[in-house]
């Protein structure tokens, strides 16, 4: 029993720490998230430099990390320094690619920062259910051609490549890679509440390869990271709003006194800390059983999920609320924090989807 | 990050089953179970079979007859004990006093009680609590006044827990009115035999007689009864909080409950069906679970930071409000689950008395809402 990161974690961690407080500082980001692109490859280029892209593969996949608490230390930071490129896009479809053995010769340019990924799990009506697909696949001489719709994807704009799933003829589920641009496929973009960009893909006998079509216990392995990756990038995101809101406590006055010494504000904050390193636990369970058998990762990963989505949700309430009227404006950095924590809820299943999700897997257990 | 234990650590936890497996008597594992009181009498008992082994005073040094052990030793002893239904070690000798002479008690205190601590001669209770000194303990006006080779005590104690089974209790008393009111307090165990104690027990809630008020009427206890320093009492007692927090927020307890809490919504019904498959139910234990796993996580992490056994003051705060509070919803649940059987005085298991005693545990040991107070003066750096 153990909760300190190993020193080559620590190290990676420290690195890519120091490199966003000196090379992403706020206004760096904030021009970097209401860009054009909503996304800069400068920056993204710089962090795959640093091998921050590395650290979320794999040694057979020419990385030298994807364990559960290599995600946690670089989604951590991320998460501190409200980062907008396409991290998890990158993250889940790369492993896509690893766990199904192909195109090792994108994996190699995406862990050099070359090419981009994305990962579309969501359609219209699939409200979190990795399962629930309506996007085509059909074969025409040997040729696979997808026709549907996924929407909120990521970063989808920067994507060079998207790993999506779809359902065959047979019914069962396969995962595609598409190329950005070819014909039928369409790219909706949009701003994104918690900075960056997103966007909606449409397909339309869009020509695609096929990376395996028995894919969802793959779906599940790879949201599972993508779940973990989240949970660390909001205890990032809590962490700041947690100590913005304890430095706002004891230097704003009203009534002749910082407003730390009024009892009903102490409870409040009092409160959030403790939702926070209770997350902070469920992340770490969450990480520690990401190569643990199926119903151990799941059910861990469902109560991570959970806990973060409602700490996520009171962390940015709360530190809005305790800030009062300042709480409210775009100039302070605190509030994109807040739409951040609360977003994350909104990916890859929100409190009541993992809670439900949770009660199932015990019951099947 | 390594969330599994040694084969050590495995090998000592199957120890520990096994000694609890041959001693532990069934007919004590079955009171434990079903929420009922242990005599006097069963207590003893208990701890004259956990001592047999050297397992009574757990966080002790080796050298007073403690175990010696790491944190993740006494965790997993702890753990052991709940899954087996074991009872709990009555913690006024072994867990409160010991430690206090251990640190700041002459060594004719340590050599004269801490054996007696561990054969069963003595039995302990805590005189902190008064009429007028709950949060506020440190506004207690029990005094003690020096009379040539003694002090005469006058005051009243309360709320003290099982002291109708005491002989001694050690108890914070005003040495001084100057400054501050935490600087006049001191430390003195006294004889419950003593002439002039009137023991006056106090009927809880759930009908039981637990705790007791406690009358000082010109009381004389020998001036080699005080521990420490004069007026330094309270460091004394604040070392109790920072001390030996493994067991704080209840895990191990909680996690026996709820196990008996989801064989109960299997076997209880709702519309035909077992309440464990009642959406609304179901969410509310999956709820608690899971702030139970994480709390598991969070209390292992605080203990292996602190190491030495003392955690920083605000976790040990955080522990016991959110450990006690899971705690607490555990057994709202249980009673909820029983429905209209919840209702008769013996309910099923004790369980409507267990969830009203209970209550108690947001109260005792500096109330949730101080321990707030103590996380947030912390954090906020507002001083004490």
């Amino acid at each position: 029993m153990n909760f300190t990161h190993s020193e080559d974690r620590r190290m990676l961690a420290d690195t890519l720490g120091r490199h966003l407080d000196q090379q992403y500082t706020l206004d760096v980001r904030h021009r970097v998230s209401g860009s054009a692109q909503g996304w800069s490859r400068e920056r993204w280029l710089a962090m795959a430099e640093l091998g921050v892209i590395g650290a979320l593969f794999d040694e057979q996949a020419g990385g030298y990390g994807g364990k559960g608490f290599d995600l946690a230390v670089v989604f951590e930071q991320l998460g501190r320094s409200l980062v907008v490129e396409p991290f998890l896009g990158t993250l889940m479809a790369g492993q896509a690619l690893t766990k199904t053995g192909c195109r090792s010769d994108l994996v190699t340019q995406v862990m050099a920062g070359e090419t981009v990924l994305a990962f579309a799990s969501e359609e219209p009506q699939s409200r979190y259910d990795f399962a629930s697909i309506t996007t085509r696949a059909e074969q025409h001489d040997g040729i696979w051609m997808l026709s549907g719709c996924k929407s909120v994807v990521p970063q989808l704009e920067a994507a060079d490549h998207v790993v999506l799933s779809a359902r065959l003829g047979t019914g069962s589920v396969g995962l595609f890679l598409v190329e950005s641009g070819k014909p039928g496929v369409t790219v909706n973009g949009y701003k994104m509440v918690d900075g960056g960009r997103g966007g909606d893909l449409l397909l339309e006998r869009a020509s695609a390869t096929l990376l395996t079509d028995e894919a969802l216990p793959l779906l599940e392995e790879i949201t599972a990271a993508g779940i973990v990756a989240l949970c660390w990038e909001a205890v990032g995101v809590m962490d700041v709003l947690k100590k913005s809101t304890l430095d706002y406590l004891r230097t704003r006055k009203q009534f002749g006194v910082p407003i730390a010494k009024f009892q009903a504000l102490q409870h409040r904050i009092v409160n959030v800390v403790i939702e926070v390193e209770q997350a902070r636990s469920a992340a770490i369970n969450a990480a520690a059983a990401l190569e643990a058998p199926r119903d151990a990762r799941e059910r861990a990963v469902s109560a991570a999920k959970y806990t973060i989505g409602r700490a996520g949700t009171l962390a940015a309430e709360e530190s809005i609320q305790m800030h009062g009227g300042i709480g409210m404006s775009w100039d302070l950095p605190l509030s994109h924090y807040a739409k951040r924590a609360l977003m994350i809820g909104h990916q890859l299943g929100d409190e009541d989807h993992h809670l439900s999700r949770f009660i199932s897997l015990a019951a099947t257990a | 990050m390594d969330l599994t234990f040694t084969p050590a650590e495995e090998a000592f936890r199957a120890e520990v089953r096994e000694f609890l497996a041959t001693n532990l008597p069934p007919a004590l594992a079955e009171k434990v179970r079903h929420h009922q009181r242990l005599s006097k009498r069963e207590h003893e008992q208990w701890h004259a079979i956990l001592n047999s082994r050297g397992w009574l005073a757990v966080h002790w040094p080796v050298e007073y007859g403690g175990t010696g052990w790491t944190i993740t030793q006494s965790y997993l002893f702890e753990d052991e004990l709940s899954r087996a239904h074991a009872p709990g070690v009555v913690a006024f000798g072994p867990s409160m006093l010991g430690p206090v002479l251990i640190k700041y008690g002459s060594e004719a205190q340590k050599r004269h009680w801490l054996p007696r601590i561990l054969d069963g001669s003595d039995w302990w209770c805590q005189g902190y609590s008064e009429p007028g000194a709950g949060s506020d303990l440190a506004s207690l006006k029990t005094s003690a006044v020096r009379e040539g080779d003694h002090y005469l005590v006058n005051g009243q104690k309360t709320w003290t827990t099982l002291g109708q089974h005491a002989n001694m209790i050690f108890c914070l008393v005003r040495t001084s009115t100057e400054g501050r009111k935490q600087e006049g307090i001191s430390f003195l165990l006294i004889d419950m035999k003593t002439p002039g104690i009137e023991v006056r027990p106090i009927i809880l809630l759930d009908g039981v007689h637990e705790v007791n008020e406690i009358f000082f009427t010109n009381v004389k206890v020998p001036l080699e009864n005080l521990v420490g320093t004069e007026n330094k009492g309270w460091t004394y007692a604040k070392y109790l909080l920072t001390y030996e927090r493994t067991g704080i927020a209840g895990v191990s307890r909680s996690i026996a409950a709820l196990k008996d809490l989801r064989r109960m919504a299997q076997t209880q019904l709702r519309n035909g069906k077992p309440l464990a498959e009642d959406p609304l139910f179901a969410a509310r234990m999956a709820r608690v679970e899971i702030d139970l796993e994480n709390m598991r996580t969070t209390n292992l992490r605080v203990l292996l930071a602190s190491g030495s056994g003392a955690a920083p003051l605000e976790m040990g705060a955080l522990l016991k409000i959110r450990g006690t509070e899971i705690r607490q919803e555990i057994t709202r649940l249980a009673r909820i689950a029983l429905g209209p059987q919840a209702q008769p005085f013996f309910a099923p298991e004790g369980i409507t008395a267990q969830y009203l005693n209970y209550r108690k545990l947001s109260i005792f040991g500096g109330s949730n809402e101080v321990q707030r107070e103590i996380i947030g003066k912390s954090l906020l750096e507002m001083g004490p």
